[in-house]
Formats: C-alpha cells, sequence, structure tokens
C-alpha cells in the first residue's frame, strides 16, 4: 500500500513540477507558488487537512505557568498571545515580518490553546497530545527548558505536526536531536558561547581558573561545555564544576566547593529561578567578592529580580530591549508589548513572537497549512526580516542563523529608567558563530 | 580537588542544612504520627509562612513581626483547614487524604501566584544577622549560623511541648492509641485539632526563617516537601527525634556527596532512604507496627 502511495506522491510530485515549470514559464509565477495544487493531492498527513478545515486553526503552547522557570514562561506566553493578535488582526508590525497576512493565516483565525508544563518533558507531551487529538492543532510550541524542546521535537516528528521551539539553549535542540518539523529562533549554547568567550578573554585575559554551575540536563550540559570549548584556547580551565538538579531548593553545598574551589571566574548555567537563587546565595557566601559572575545564556528578568547583583556582569542573549535604537522593529514591537503588558519584553517574549511571526510567514507563502509544504518554505533559507535584523533559517539543521547579543549589568546610576538594566556591549552576526550543520549529529528525518 | 578545610565546611553546611529540614519536618511528622494524615499541604504552608512574613516585612520592616506573623497565621490556617477539611478526612482511606491535602496545597499556591505573582520576592535577613562570618577554617552567611541557633531552640521549645506538658503526653497517646485516649474522657476531637495548628505553625515558622536564605517564590514549597518526606521517612514516620535525626543525616549526606560529585547530592539522599526503607522500614527511631 506504501509503495502504492509512493509511486502515486512521486508521481504527482512530477506532474506538479512541470505543471508549476509550465505555469511559470507562461505566467511568470515561481513554481513554490503552485504548491497549493500540488498539497491538495496529497494523503492526510499529521493533523492535515482536518486541522485547517475550518474557519480557525489552533496552536497548541506547552509553556511552564508553574516551577523554576514559571516566571520566564509567562513572558513567553506573552509573547505568543501577543503575535496571535496581530495575526488575527493584521497588524502593521506583524506584516513587517509576514506581509501576506491580513486576518489571520491563510485567512483562518488562529487560536492558541495553551496548557502548564512546569518545565516537565511528559507533562509537555501530554498536553500537546491532547491538542493534537482534541484541537487538531497545525503548530505546537512551548519549552522553557531544552529538555521539553527535545521531547516536543520527537513529538513533532513522530505525529507529523510543526513544532517552533520557545526558549531552549541546548546544542542538542537542532543538534543531534534536531527533527524535519521542528524550527528553532533563538541563540543557543554553541553561539552563546562563541559569541561571550573572546568578549570574556579581552575583558578577564587569558589562562583563567573557572568554576562552572551546570543544571542537569541536555541544556545545562552542552552550554557549559560549549563555554569551556570555546576558552580553552586562551588557557581558561575549569577547577570546579557543580552539576545540580533542575529546581534544587538549596545550593549551599555548591556554592562551598565554588569557594573553596580558588576560582577567579564563576560562570553560572543555571537557569529561571535555579539562576536566581544560586546567584543571591553566591552572595550571601561570598563567593561574588571572590570571584567574578558571568552568565552565558541570559535568563529572563533576573536582573529584576537579583535587585543589583546583575550588574557588572557580562551575558551573551538573545534579545535586549534597548537595541531599539538600531532596529526599528524592535523599537515597534517594544511599544506594542509595553502597551499591552505594562513592562518592556524580554528575550522569550520576543523570541515567541518572531517564531509565531515567522511561521505565519511560511505558512501564507506555501499557501497551505499542508506540512511539508510549510517545512520546505522554511528550508528555502531566504533572508527574512527578525526583530534583530535580517534572518535566515538554515536548511540543514532548521536553526535560525540569527545574532547574539552581549550584555553587560548597569551600575544602579548609570540606569535611565527602572528597566534600563544592561549595556548592549556588542552585537554578533550570527553566521560566523555557528558550528558547522552537520557538526552535532543532526539528521532531519522524513517529510511524511 | 579534596581539602580538610573544604571537608569541615561541608560538614557544618550539613547540620545547618540538615537543622532547617528537621524544623520542617517536625511539623509534617507530628500531624501524621498523631492524626494518621499524610499532608501534602505541607510545602504549601512552609510557603505560605514565607509569603505571610513577607508581608508582615513589608509593611513593618521588623524581622521579629515577620517571624511571628509567619508563625501564627500559619497556625490560624491550619486550625480553619482541620475544622473546615481535614477533620472529615481522618475516618476516611488514606488514598482521599492525600488526594485533599494535595488539592489543598494546588488551591493554596495558585491563590499565593495569583497575588504575588512568580516573581521571586526577598525577605532580608535582620542587619545584624547579615554578612559572612569566619569560621577559620571557612566564611559562612552569618545568618544561616543563626538559623541552626533559632531551629534548635523551636525545635527545644517543640520537644518541651510534646515531652514537658499534659497537652504533649495526651498527644503522644493519642500517636499511640486514639480510641484509649478517648475513652478516657479527652476531648481528642479538640487535641487533633490543635497538634494540627501546632503543625501548620512550624511549617509557617520555617517558612519565615528560611525565607531570607532562599528568596519565596510559590513554588518553594515543592521541592523541599519531597526532602521532608525523605527525613521524615529516615527518621522514622511520626517520631519527633526521629525528624530530627533525618534532618541531620540528610543535610549531610546532600553536603558530603557534593563534595566528592555535586551531581550525585540528591541521587545519595534517596538511596540512603532506600537503604532505610529495605533495612528498617519504620523508620531510624520509629517504632515497628505504628502508622
Amino acid at each position: 500500500m506504501s509503495a502504492n502511495s509512493h509511486s502515486r506522491r512521486d508521481f504527482l510530485r512530477q506532474a506538479v513540477a512541470t505543471g508549476a515549470g509550465l505555469g511559470a514559464l507562461s505566467t511568470g509565477l515561481t513554481p513554490f507558488m503552485a504548491m497549493p495544487v500540488w498539497a491538495k493531492d496529497e494523503p492526510p498527513i499529521g493533523t492535515w487537512p482536518g486541522g485547517s478545515q475550518g474557519n480557525s486553526v489552533g496552536i497548541g503552547a506547552a509553556v511552564p505557568r508553574t516551577g523554576t522557570y514559571a516566571v520566564q514562561g509567562e513572558d513567553e506566553l506573552k509573547g505568543w498571545q501577543l503575535a496571535v493578535e496581530h495575526i488575527n488582526s493584521g497588524n502593521d508590525l506583524l506584516k513587517k515580518f509576514s506581509p501576506k497576512t491580513s486576518k489571520g493565516v491563510l485567512g483562518k483565525e488562529v487560536k492558541l490553546y495553551v496548557a502548564d508544563s512546569a518545565a516537565k518533558p511528559n507533562q509537555a507531551v501530554q498536553a500537546e497530545q491532547g491538542f493534537i487529538t482534541q484541537n487538531k492543532i497545525v503548530l505546537m510550541t512551548g519549552s522553557t527548558s531544552s529538555a521539553v524542546a527535545v521531547a516536543l521535537n520527537k513529538l513533532a516528528q513522530r505525529e507529523k505536526v510543526l513544532y517552533v521551539t520557545g526558549i531552549s539553549g541546548s546544542n542538542d535542540t537542532t543538534g543531534k536531536d534536531c527533527v524535519r518539523y521542528g524550527f528553532r529562533q533563538n541563540f543557543f549554547g554553541q553561539t552563546a558561547a562563541a559569541a561571550i568567550a573572546p568578549v570574556l578573554v579581552k575583558q578577564f585575559g587569558k589562562n583563567k581558573k573557572v568554576a562552572y554551575m551546570t543544571p542537569d540536563y541536555t541544556y545545562g550540559h552542552t552550554v557549559t561545555k560549549a563555554v569551556q570549548d570555546a576558552t580553552k584556547a586562551d588557557g581558561w580551565t575549569t577547577v570546579t564544576n557543580q552539576v545540580s538538579p533542575l529546581g534544587a531548593p538549596d545550593f549551599s553545598s555548591y556554592l562551598l566547593n565554588i569557594a573553596n574551589s580558588g576560582a577567579d571566574l564563576l560562570i553560572n548555567v543555571n537557569w529561571g529561578h535555579d539562576a536566581v537563587l544560586s546567584i543571591q546565595q553566591a552572595k550571601q557566601f561570598g563567593v561574588l567578592d571572590k570571584m567574578k559572575l558571568v552568565v552565558p545564556y541570559q535568563v529572563p528578568f533576573l536582573a529584576r529580580e537579583t535587585g543589583g547583583l546583575m550588574q557588572g556582569v557580562y551575558a551573551a542573549t538573545d534579545y535586549w530591549w534597548t537595541i531599539e535604537d538600531k532596529y526599528p522593529l524592535a523599537k515597534a514591537f517594544n511599544a506594542e508589548f509595553e502597551k499591552k503588558y505594562g513592562y518592556k519584553p524580554e528575550w522569550g517574549a520576543a523570541n515567541a513572537y518572531v517564531s509565531f511571526a515567522h511561521w505565519a510567514r511560511m505558512v501564507e507563502a506555501a499557501g497551505t497549512f499542508y506540512p511539508p509544504a510549510v517545512i520546505k518554505e522554511y528550508e528555502k533559507g531566504e533572508t527574512i526580516p527578525s526583530l534583530v535584523g535580517d534572518v535566515n533559517y538554515r536548511p540543514e539543521d532548521h536553526q535560525c542563523i540569527r545574532p547574539v547579543i552581549i550584555v553587560k549589568g548597569k551600575m544602579q546610576k548609570d540606569m535611565k529608567n527602572k528597566e534600563d538594566f544592561y549595556d548592549i556591549v556588542e552585537i554578533i552576526p550570527g553566521k560566523g558563530l555557528m558550528q558547522k550543520p552537520d557538526e552535532f549529529g543532526c539528521k532531519l528525518g522524513e517529510y511524511t | 580537588m579534596f581539602t580538610w578545610a573544604n571537608f569541615f565546611s561541608q560538614v557544618f553546611n550539613g547540620l545547618a542544612l540538615g537543622a532547617l529540614l528537621a524544623l520542617i519536618s517536625s511539623g509534617l511528622t507530628i500531624i501524621y504520627g498523631t492524626l494518621g494524615v499524610l499532608n501534602l499541604a505541607h510545602g504549601a504552608m512552609f510557603m505560605m509562612g514565607g509569603y505571610a512574613g513577607y508581608v508582615a516585612y513589608d509593611a513593618t520592616g521588623s524581622f521579629i513581626v515577620a517571624v511571628a506573623a509567619g508563625a501564627l497565621f500559619l497556625l490560624v490556617v491550619g486550625v480553619a483547614l482541620e475544622r473546615g477539611v481535614i477533620r472529615h478526612f481522618y475516618h476516611r482511606p488514606h488514598e482521599d487524604q492525600l488526594l485533599v491535602t494535595f488539592g489543598l496545597s494546588i488551591v493554596m499556591v495558585e491563590v499565593v501566584r495569583l497575588i504575588f505573582s512568580s516573581l521571586s520576592k526577598t525577605v532580608p535577613a535582620p542587619a545584624m544577622l547579615s554578612g559572612i562570618t569566619s569560621l577559620g577554617i571557612t566564611f559562612y552567611p552569618t545568618y544561616r549560623i543563626a538559623v541552626v541557633g533559632i531551629v534548635a531552640v523551636a525545635l527545644l521549645v517543640l520537644y518541651f511541648v510534646l515531652y514537658r506538658t499534659r497537652l504533649g503526653m495526651i498527644v503522644r497517646a493519642g500517636i499511640e492509641d486514639s480510641e484509649m485516649v478517648d475513652s478516657l474522657g479527652i476531648n481528642v476531637d479538640r487535641i487533633f485539632m490543635v497538634v494540627f495548628g501546632i503543625g501548620a505553625m512550624a511549617a509557617g515558622f520555617a517558612g519565615i526563617v528560611n525565607a531570607p536564605i532562599v528568596s519565596l517564590t510559590p513554588d518553594v514549597g515543592e521541592a523541599i516537601l519531597v526532602q521532608t518526606f525523605v527525613v521524615v521517612v529516615i527518621g522514622g514516620v511520626g517520631s519527633f527525634p526521629g525528624a530530627v535525626l533525618g534532618g541531620l543525616i540528610a543535610g549531610e549526606i546532600i553536603s558530603i556527596t557534593s563534595m566528592i560529585d555535586p551531581a550525585y547530592a540528591y541521587i545519595m539522599l534517596f538511596a540512603a532512604m532506600t537503604l532505610v526503607l529495605v533495612l528498617r522500614p519504620y523508620g531510624l527511631l520509629g517504632v515497628r507496627g505504628r502508622e
């Protein structure tokens, strides 16, 4: 049976290619604009076509609203909600990303279904599975933990439903655990490390002894390794690596090991509330008086929550609102976001908004919700707008090539307003930071 | 790299960590031992104590007032919950008790989240206890050293109440045989209310004493609850001295393992619990057959 369907599909594909080619010759249309014809004749896949036959289409978001990453999850959720609102109203800002969007995606209203993942992979998968079965969602999102991102990647590939990551910093998400159905907009361990390492070496010098704090899962291990690798050539050595579980209630024993390690720097890879708590307790234990703190993968709200402890601290981030001086889209986004929510967006919200806007663009360009057609739209790797200038998705691993922003915590006296926590040190283009597409073992898998 | 300085600092840290765990666990074990109710809302009560203290601190700027507020607020909450909900579950299956206390904990956590959001809140240590103290071998946060003293006093008070007063005698008799106590003409019902109140107060007190160490979030009780159960299982369910011993053992396991390989600190804690369950299912200081 499968042989039959394949041969039928191959036949159709050839027919469409020929037809589209002829059409392009005669009308000047590109072959890709003929995609709807091609998609319509395909056998059902995932939630297609059932999920997009009504007046609306659903997106399922599994986002942490409780637990260690709850604060960051809420920020992300606001970014998605704003994007959905903009997609449905045909907002001007969204049209900058997706010019064909008028009201909804392909004229269909977008509905966002939300579930709490508590940053736990099983809970996230269960929630999305429910949305797939009950609501026939056409897109999944979520993750503020790479463990969740990797799990949802696998679900996406199995269920043939597209997935755009929320926050996910692990190299594995578009590395060894990459999938055809998954796409990541935001920066990750490798790019963060490659971007921040030269800045750190310039600032602190060569041959430094470093203590690491690493959360015990894919994000933590890959980010720590990436920073270790990126600083090795300059003689930076690891004197201790304190691995702790996600949501550790106390960091005292780890911090004592660090205090007694003789390190010059503390590179803290912990994230969410773990970062807040470990930094506050590092202060209590006098560790921050002995060594310089570095946060290689910046945490939304960290400066706010640690009350001054990020002053003078270097961090790599995806987005910081003051880049608006340089990027008009960032300025427009900040204004829209602040108008609705009353604060400046953090990078989780920015990433959430952009990843939806990009998805809307790809679907509009494909002219169909048929997943393989949308995937191929991403895989064209065209240069498209984002909040941090033009970017593109790499066809080989579905990672967005985008800049990494190095920030440094501002001193209290230099803050121009209560949310002016960081100076922009440098905005480093993404291309030179990224590993070769196959370096982390990415094999995307099948379209169908 | 092993150093004696680090070893001794970790041993001391284990003591400080253990003291706090002992305090939190004592409330849980008293309630379970007397009422037979495994209170899954204990972590949420611990969290609420912290927030009640935070509100009081915010209003008055006094840490002492904050501690009093954290403890008393939870005493009131405890008594109200016992009268309104828990007492209807004494004679129902354990599963029902677990479900109702688990449900209560979700309600408490989400109400706090609704009011205060998930952003963390800090209660600073009192000025005279802030900063760092040299212990010769290592430097240690002054407040954490003070906490060892605070907890020791609190545990002594609890000990005195449980072992040196008429109330305590009745409570302990209630742990052994509540029907007999009832038939002696003592109003067990009221005693149970008081016990649940004291247990909740111990959780609230621990919550606010812990607040300057951890920065509060609505989820602060969740992680600690798991450790508290481990402590109670190691020490012996329903045993007050067991909670103290279990707390200290847990603190030392976390601290000392972290020195050898930090990734195993919490794993070893569960390994120790498993070992105790295999060798002495009723816990180190628990009594066989008591439930």
